[in-house]
């Protein structure tokens, strides 16, 4: 009873325990759920996974089933973050606490029963506990906006290493800040149009309506929503890996002010998009400018500290290193290395997509058919949200202590086998630029061989990253008593922190 | 050589692999007889139905007929000849032309602008097109001249409906034919089986290599059995076959600040999901391809 009971409190009570329950609980989803994918029906799988499962899928409710499944993944992820940042910034220790059940009993709730309404038979208990964990989750980010107040002059800056006003307001807790507000409105936004399902709206993909001229404010409002809902995600995970590898000194008092001027112009642009949809558009790339300024900011100095500490750990001195040398020690830790390439990689493999697809919208793209427009575009946001996922992989993989080769192999399985697969989506979903619909065949067949393949080996990687976790568990003196032990000490240091 | 690099060439002749390009296969295909006759027509009665994934109450006021199944290549060979050769159509750049009035053009944020004058009806010469000219007699590539008619654009099809005092369906009249009035997902039910249509990788006679395959002839799926391949009989409660899968359908409806037109019923080259009777794809009314076709409407 008390092993049982110390698991629980590593688990449910360590933000290293929660983390690793969150990414557990979304690793078993996806693959629960992803026997439903394009592969699996071709390979024959689908078919006597649905009746081995019992899942009753009406073709008439897929649409809605996917919404459920993205929501219930998101909140998984979004917990995650939370979990991260109430360990990274500065707050009361029970303010943690409370900020991490809420969110935990939120997604788990959301996630169990949305699930099950979804795809095992319509019961309304079940859809209503599947808002009912979001509205928790909610909550929670109330609570987590309460506990980032930046005015609070106990948490103001006292190493001026760090972007700070002059009165001394710490500018990256104003960032944090400012993106869990932003979050919390932007969820609303969405949660209006779910509010008037069956009254003026009904289930849609926002890849569905790309090419109808007139929406209405409901559909612009979901659209608006799940856009900036992705965003946010990526804005807090780019400020969370900024803490993990200390971001400071002079590129973060320039890439605060961005990050926080990005988040209030692009949040406040998509909002527009109801009232204002001609200009909303403006609004966002303007803001978006600040904010891969500020995420290019991160990179360059994360670059320059892996730089300066392999060259330290090789001994050379930074003057006298070659290129050579300072690309090996660049490449010396795939971790933080790999969490700042993806950011840079998702510009080639996303936002020149996208941008392409802008300026190209009349000439090009909507001379292809929209089943066409439409591969690009679901390629285009399941890229975002891949990377965005490797990013948290690569982080847990530093906090769950990977060291040595299991480190590099880690690593570098990630950044090489994401990467060969989203590149290979990109080419994919952009095909119709090189080669006509008769021909196509082959490199259909290539990229869709390179994109299992590079998932594969990464949700191999994250399925050994479990397995050992999940031994661990049964060990008496296991990795997870000292990640207690650590989580322990550090809401030690909360309690006398102010 | 290192592992690394060893990979990285593996990746490269991999990708270059992949974009070499070869023309759809032009071998003669498996000639079968579905026994459907393609110059068939069925009555669609007037009265409500459900239309759309949400199912709103929809009244057609009156009775139409549909095509049984697409118009097929020998049919659209048939009608090249013969409006070519009394000047309802011509010769223009790329292939025949037809006159087209234009839509009224409002200037509309991303509207197509579609003037009056001759647009491309069928790009005859392209190399993925099942129709060849042969001392200016249009004819069915051998074997093809029962399967569907593709490579033809909206005005072409237009064109053709057209020509015989036809015309395309709109998209309500397409959608209550292919699936009744009681709200069914697909012509035939609510679930979709791989011997049910030609969709991406059903793995018919006609794809022996999977993926995008090839067309199968109009009227395939009617429940006979051809070289050991067992189909099922799928038509719509109308008795309309191919309402989903082989290849899209043109239909007639022209929207107010877009001017796409709207195609409906999934083809050879989308997974099942795209052949619910609701799903719309949407193209520029001078797109062709070969996963796009045809039927017509009368009445």
């Amino acid at each position: 009873m008390q092993a049982i009971k110390q698991r629980y409190q590593f688990l449910f009570g360590s933000t290293k325990g929660l983390v690793l329950v969150a990414i557990a609980m979304i690793s078993l989803e996806t693959v629960f759920f992803g026997m439903l994918s394009g592969p699996m029906a071709e390979l024959g799988i689908r078919e006597p996974w649905v009746r081995l499962t019992g899942m009753q899928l009406h073709p008439a409710e897929r649409e809605g089933r996917i919404i459920m499944l993205y929501h219930t993944i998101a909140m998984a992820v979004v917990a995650i973050e939370v979990y991260f940042i109430t360990a990274l910034v500065k707050m009361k220790r029970e303010q943690q606490t409370n900020i991490n059940a809420m969110v935990t009993v939120g997604y788990l709730v959301s996630m169990i029963f949305g699930m099950w309404f979804a795809y095992f038979g319509r019961n309304f208990i079940y859809h209503g506990l599947f808002i009912f964990g979001q509205s928790l989750v909610f909550f929670a980010g109330v609570m987590l906006a309460a506990a980032l107040w930046p005015w609070n002059k106990a948490y103001y800056v006292r190493d001026t290493a760090y972007a700070h006003t002059r009165s001394g307001l710490d500018l990256e807790r104003l960032a944090f800040f400012v993106m869990t507000v932003a979050t919390l409105g932007s969820s609303i936004f969405g949660a209006v149009a779910g509010a008037n399902f069956g009254n003026g709206f009904e289930v849609f993909l926002a890849e569905d309506v790309v090419r109808e001229p007139h929406k209405s404010p409901l559909d612009l409002a979901v659209i608006g929503h799940l856009h900036i809902m992705l965003t946010l995600i990526a804005v807090a995970l780019a400020l969370i890996i900024g803490r993990w590898v200390d971001f400071k000194g002079r590129l973060h008092k320039w890439a605060m002010p961005a990050m926080i001027i990005g988040t209030v112009i692009v949040t406040l642009g998509v909002w527009a998009v109801v009232p204002f949809e001609s200009i909303a558009h403006i609004i966002i790339n303007v803001g978006s400018v600040f904010m891969l300024g500020a995420s290019f900011l991160l990179i360059a100095f994360t670059w320059r500290q892996q730089i300066r500490l392999g060259l330290a750990k090789r001994g050379v001195s930074r003057a006298e290193a070659g290129f050579g040398q300072k690309l090996a020690a660049l490449l010396h830790d795939p971790l933080p290395f790999g969490a700042t390439w993806q950011m840079l990689f998702m510009n080639f493999v996303v936002t020149a997509v996208g941008v392409y697809m802008a300026i190209n919208l009349d000439d090009v793209i909507r001379e292809w058919p929209w089943r066409e427009e439409r591969i690009t575009l679901t390629g285009h946001w399941h890229i975002l949200a891949g990377i965005i996922g490797t990013i948290i992989l690569l982080y847990y993989g530093d906090l769950a202590g990977l060291k040595g080769r299991v480190r590099q192999w880690f690593g570098w399985t990630i950044i090489i086998a994401s990467d060969i697969a989203f590149a290979a989506v990109t080419l994919f979903s952009t095909k119709r630029l090189f080669v006509r619909e008769s021909a196509q065949q082959p490199l259909v067949n290539w990229t869709m061989w390179l994109t299992d393949a590079g998932l594969f080996l990464v949700l191999v990687v994250l399925g050994a990253l479990m397995a050992w976790r999940l031994i661990d568990l049964f060990k008496a003196r296991g990795r997870w008593r000292e990640e207690m032990a650590e989580s322990t000490l550090q809401s030690l240091v909360k309690e006398v922190e102010p | 050589m290192k592992p690394l690099q060893r990979l990285f060439l593996v990746l490269v002749m991999l990708i270059l692999a992949a974009c070499s390009s070869s023309p759809q296969n032009q071998s003669p295909p498996l000639v079968v007889d579905t026994g459907i006759d393609p110059n068939r027509w069925s009555l669609i009665p007037a009265g409500e139905f459900l239309y759309g994934q949400h199912e709103e109450e929809v009244n057609i006021e009156y009775d139409y007929e549909m095509m049984v199944t697409h118009v097929t290549n020998a049919q659209f060979a048939t009608f090249l000849n013969l409006a070519l050769a009394d000047g309802a159509i011509k010769w223009g750049e790329d292939g025949l032309v037809g006159y087209y009035p234009g839509d009224v053009f409002d200037g509309y944020d991303h509207e197509r602008e579609i003037k009056a004058g001759d647009w491309l009806l069928f790009p005859v010469g392209d190399p993925d097109v099942r129709i060849v000219e042969q001392n200016g007699v249009f004819a069915a590539s051998p074997g093809y001249e029962d399967h569907p008619a593709i490579m033809v654009t909206w005005f072409g099809a237009r064109a053709f409906c057209a020509y015989y005092g036809w015309r395309l369906p709109t998209e309500r009249e397409w959608e209550k034919a292919a699936r009744g009035v009681d709200g069914r997902a697909f012509p035939w039910g609510d679930e979709i089986a791989k011997n049910n249509a030609n969709f991406y990788n059903s793995r018919d006679p006609f794809e022996p290599n999977g993926g995008l395959g090839d067309t199968t002839p109009v009227g395939f799926y009617n429940g006979k059995q051809y070289a050991g391949y067992q189909t099922q009989n799928s038509p719509s409660p109308y008795g309309l076959y191919d309402m989903a899968g082989n290849v899209w359908q043109w239909t007639a409806d022209d929207y107010k600040d877009t001017h796409l037109r709207y195609l409906r019923g999934g083809s050879r080259g989308d997974y099942d999901y795209n052949l619910r009777v609701w799903t719309r794809n949407s193209a520029s009314p001078d797109y062709y391809s070969i996963t796009v076709g045809f039927r017509c409407a009368r009445g």
